[in-house]
């Protein structure tokens, strides 16, 4: 089942020099353990493919149900120097929830996460 | 010592150009003990020590001098402490400012302000070099005589110490230049509740409530994704409260008949909020865990944290180094439906095919659509037919007259480029200049700080 990443978490993002941030919430406890599954630092990497120049980094919160992403090389030089819009990184946290997970269905239906509306 | 008393520092300010009536309605809507307010980002000092060349008695945040007016009866009548980073660059000054309104209003002869001096490392940057300090960017490893001859300032961030010294010197007003944005809530907590400086649980506990209360409302309803369409009357959103206790746990809270909400998403938000490792949040004082952090509802608009661990800290400062760093500008125009994506986009093509002609010289040229895909790219997906699209072009350039005839090509666009093109009104894009941050570490027995008591 497909399960929008939208749909099961929230999330916040900043910069560090040219580096930003994003922090990923499971919005259900009981949510965070197919978060932290599925959220993979590979799954992440190929979703930002083509938008960041740098590596990214992967931590685990399990105490604040959330994971923290590092996106290096995703500001345009960061800071004062960048010529972007989203110079410091505030909307990076959006641009990750329109990930979409691929749940067994019933894993999906145990859980009760949402399953992503029709296209 | 009274192990349930409660002591409460308020956030006031988030940045230097957040909501001036903060202050006030934090000092006026109910208990609190201190007043915090943070004004410094990170190219703050730079613009600051601009101001200074150019007037000597400048060169601080001038905002604080009016949320000081506006708190003073608080201050001089019910013994509120504030506790501010705004002194820039000339803390001496800043000081000298409020006690002139002070003087003004009849209370100067109730005001100390502590000032915490000793992070300006500007005037010692060449003995710093000669003696071995290289002063190497954090990310790019480069040494700082790359840039030295266009160093605009140079600050140590320092820690909670000399704000607890001016404390016990009797201080009810402290104002410090580069403090770390977190040590002005750590440092009245470690005053009020006589932690030692190897206390490193309550130390780090102290740093996670300034972490959490140093972007003002982001933590208590303001920029909260959570569900945001019922969050309560953000226009009269409260700033948050830290109330804590000698265990090094804490309450945060906000007051009573104010907007926004406090909650443990909120709350969540605001933790991962401009995070690196959260195993090691490191600052002057102590090596904070945020993976220690564990968050509870306290009732409505309450949020207990507590379980908070931290390490010992490093014998390092990090430092904020501000330097000239070349010319920017940045030119729009709207283009209305239909097809305003590739009109936008055709006026794009046009624009560097012009530059291009005339051979200006820029080390980056962005061509962002707003509206299309300006903030998330190629993961924006396919868009339909737009009622309009900003075509948005950045440059940035050393060379300040190629900038500047930049800014002379979007205007003409509007007659001699693609049709259904306005909101150009603004008028010409302006020039302006880069000043670039570069961090950097040096040994913490570099810095010594100091702290005097002005009434």
């Amino acid at each position: 089942m497909k399960v929008r990443l939208l749909d099961i978490a929230h999330a916040r993002s900043g910069d560090k020099g040219d580096t930003a941030n994003v922090g990923v919430i499971a919005l259900e406890p009981r949510w965070y353990p197919l978060l932290a599954e599925s959220l993979t630092l590979e799954r992440v990497r190929d979703h930002f493919r083509g938008v960041i120049t740098g590596h990214v980094e992967r931590f685990e919160l399990p105490n604040l149900n959330a994971l923290n992403f590092l996106l290096h090389g995703a500001l345009d030089g960061g800071g004062t120097l960048s010529l972007k819009t989203d110079a410091q990184g505030k909307v990076f946290s959006t641009a990750l929830l329109r990930l979409v997970l691929d749940v067994p269905d019933v894993r999906a239906r145990e859980l009760g996460v949402p399953p992503a509306p029709a296209a | 010592m009274n192990s349930n008393r409660i002591v409460r520092v308020a956030s006031g300010q988030g940045f230097w150009g957040d909501w001036l009536d903060a202050p006030r309605r934090q000092v006026e809507g109910g208990p609190v003990d201190y007043l915090m307010l943070d004004y410094l980002a990170e190219v703050t000092m730079s613009i600051l020590q601009k101001q200074k060349e150019r007037d000597p008695a400048m060169g601080y945040a001038r905002d604080f001098l009016g949320a000081m007016e506006s708190v003073l009866p608080g201050v001089t009548e019910r013994g509120v402490k504030v506790i501010a980073n705004a002194g820039g660059v000339n803390p001496v000054a800043c000081a000298q400012a409020v006690l002139e309104i002070a003087r003004a209003k009849g209370a100067s002869g109730k005001l100390k302000i502590g000032v915490v001096t000793g992070d300006d490392l500007l005037p010692r940057l060449d003995e710093l070099l000669a003696s071995g300090h290289a002063l190497t960017h954090m990310e790019s490893g480069e040494p700082l005589s790359t840039v030295r001859d266009r160093v605009l300032s140079a600050n140590a961030y320092i820690g909670s110490t000399p704000i607890v010294e001016a404390l016990a010197q009797g201080a009810n007003v402290v104002v410090t230049g580069r403090s770390t944005d977190t040590a002005l809530t750590m440092a009245p907590l470690r005053h009020e509740f006589g932690w030692r400086s190897d206390d490193w649980d309550k130390l780090a506990a102290g740093i996670i409530a300034g972490h959490i209360i140093e972007c003002g409302a982001q933590c208590s309803g303001g920029n909260c994704l959570h569900d945001w369409r019922n969050i309560p009357d953000l226009a009269n959103i409260g700033y948050p409260i830290v109330e804590a206790r000698a265990d090094g746990t804490f309450v945060v809270s906000k007051h009573p008949h104010t907007g926004g909400r406090i909650s443990v998403p909120s709350v969540t938000e605001q933790c991962v909020y401009e995070m690196g490792d959260p195993h090691s949040y490191i600052t002057p004082d102590v090596v904070a865990d945020f993976t220690t952090i564990h968050l509870e509802s306290d009732g409505i608009d309450r949020v207990r944290v507590f379980g908070i661990k931290g390490r010992p800290a490093t014998d390092k400062l990090k430092v904020s180094i501000a330097y000239r760093a070349g010319f920017k500008a940045v030119g729009t125009l709207v283009y209305s439906w239909p097809d305003a994506y590739e009109k936008a986009q055709l006026a794009g093509n046009v624009l560097r095919q012009r530059l291009d002609t005339m051979g200006l010289r820029f080390d980056h040229l962005l061509t962002e659509y707003v509206g299309m895909s300006s903030t998330h790219g190629p993961l924006a997906g396919p868009p339909g037919d737009p009622p309009e699209v900003q075509l948005r072009v950045g440059v940035r350039s050393p060379d300040r007259k190629s900038v500047e005839r930049f800014t002379r090509e979007i205007a003409p666009l509007v007659l001699n480029g693609p049709p259904s093109v306005t909101g150009f009104a603004g008028g010409r894009p302006k020039v302006e200049e880069i000043v670039a941050y570069w961090p950097a570490l040096v040994d913490k027995t570099v810095v010594q700080t100091k702290v005097e008591v002005l009434s």
